[in-house]
């Protein structure tokens, strides 16, 4: 390699290195502050703000969707198995929302109460037919009887 | 010289690289339509129903096989960038800004299938989470290094300058890529993995390897003509390009 | 049939990716044909405008 090609490589490589630990310095920082959304137990811990809008995320429990008969409005609890949230919203729910699904939804908290002005459903990583996730249901439900 | 060096050499000169691609070319954009073809037929037809999201599950084959080439793309870009920054190799500067505009397209389809898909399944077209907003990222970084290799007008110059930026950018996609485990995000996280198993079933994870493999062919097609086009313009003044210009000329009249 | 095209509901959904998906490829695809033949183009026309140029310059010496 020539004495030129090695400085130019060596000034690229510099630069590159520079701007990578850059980024990863500010990823690192952004880490303890980029918090998209907090979990109970997390508000509860009092992380969240508290009169300022942020995103709840959590497990919609089982058994405790309430429909109001005459609007949209509904209530639910959010858990993260743990602490438990209270959430009222008044507006049409995504076509992936059900008791079970992880949902993120964005308001406030008034009186101990989350007051949700959007709620978005979160789904995981995993896809299969429908008939593989009866027959693992089914599998684990023989697995529980058993013990 | 050794005989790797030389036949690097005889390749990398432009009119023999400018022949080579013009007979890949045709096959490239052959097997990646016929593999596209197969892998859409296996994914809207042959997979089954998802358990959860049902039938909108299927924008998967093209999202995530668009996403794939977004970031494989600018990996490709940028490793040309450096080849073209260190060693000034023509063939380098224009392999990576052939890469630009076709990086672009995939980053955008991401996007917009995205989008479709969040509406039915989140609730929403849009969110700011660290995903989709890195991704947002790696689509302007794109048009910047396009765009700036289009302000200069000196062709050579404009590629430095504009592989420089692409050099850059790179680190965004690390960020893009394992956004989903550094930060809590609305999307959800990889499906498909290389290390350890993957969380799809079998009837369909093969359409969208099928699709993988199609867009990777299709832009190994899409840069070799965008590259052969590039060097004809840099290599304007030259003999080799008078003759097909005035070949193609002739066969017009 | 109908079925296939409703995607259990989600059609317009499915079938708008496959179609931005389907022509955003296509117009990339063309892009660079376009391209090749507004250069080659120009460079005859360049061409052209030195052979035209040449003989009035053997007349002027």
């Amino acid at each position: 390699m020539t004495p030129t090609r090695k400085r130019r490589l060596i000034l690229v490589s510099l630069v590159l290195a520079a701007v990578a630990a850059a980024a990863g310095l500010t990823a690192l920082a952004l880490q303890q502050n980029m918090t998209y959304l907090y979990s109970p137990t997390e508000i509860e811990a009092g992380h969240a703000p508290e009169s300022a809008r942020f995103r709840l995320g959590g497990v919609v429990l089982e058994n405790s969707l309430r429909r109001a008969s005459d609007s949209l409005k509904v209530d639910f609890v959010v858990t993260d198995r743990f602490r438990e949230m209270p959430v009222e919203y008044t507006g049409i729910l995504p076509d992936l929302f059900r008791e079970g699904q992880s949902i993120v939804a964005t308001g406030t908290v008034q009186n101990g109460r989350f007051v949700a002005t959007e709620v978005l459903a979160k789904h995981d990583e995993t896809y299969m037919p429908k008939e593989v996730k009866d027959a693992i249901d089914k599998a684990k439900s023989t697995h529980a009887d058993a013990r | 010289m050794n005989a790797l060096t030389l036949w690097f050499h005889k390749t990398g000169s432009p009119p023999t690289f400018y022949r080579i691609a013009g007979v890949l070319v045709p096959w490239c954009y052959g097997i990646g339509l016929v593999l596209g073809l197969v892998g859409l037929y296996g994914g809207l037809v042959a997979a089954p129903r998802d358990y959860q999201q049902g039938d909108a599950y299927r924008i998967i084959f093209v999202h995530v096989p668009c996403a794939w080439m977004g970031l494989f793309a600018y990996f490709f870009m940028a490793a040309n960038a450096f080849v073209a920054l260190v060693w000034r190799i023509k063939l380098s500067e224009i392999l990576a800004m052939a890469s630009a505009p076709i990086g672009a397209a995939f980053t955008f389809i991401t996007l917009v299938t995205g989008s479709l898909w969040g509406k039915p399944m989140w609730g929403t077209w849009w969110t700011w989470d660290a995903r989709l907003t890195s991704e947002l990222v790696l689509l302007f970084l794109y048009l910047g290094v396009m765009g700036l290799y289009a302000a200069i007008e000196d062709r050579r110059q404009a590629a430095r300058a504009a592989g420089f930026l692409a050099l850059i950018g790179i680190v965004n996609l690390p960020i893009v890529h394992f956004s989903v485990n550094w930060w809590n995000t609305l999307h959800q996280g990889s499906t498909v993995r290389l290390i350890g198993p993957s969380k799809i079933d079998p009837a369909m994870i093969w359409p969208l390897l099928t699709m993988a493999l199609a867009t990777h062919v299709w832009f190994f097609g899409s840069v070799l003509a965008r590259t052969r086009t590039g060097l004809l313009e840099l290599d304007a003044g030259k003999d080799w390009v008078r003759r097909i210009a005035l070949a193609e000329g002739a066969r017009r009249d | 049939m109908t079925d296939f095209l409703a995607m259990g509901g989600y059609g317009a959904y499915v079938w708008t990716s496959i179609a931005v998906f389907l022509v955003v490829l296509a117009l990339e695809a063309l892009a660079p044909g376009v391209q090749r033949r507004r250069v080659l183009a120009e460079i005859r026309g360049r061409v052209q405008r030195r052979a035209t140029r040449a003989p009035r310059n053997d007349e002027t010496p």
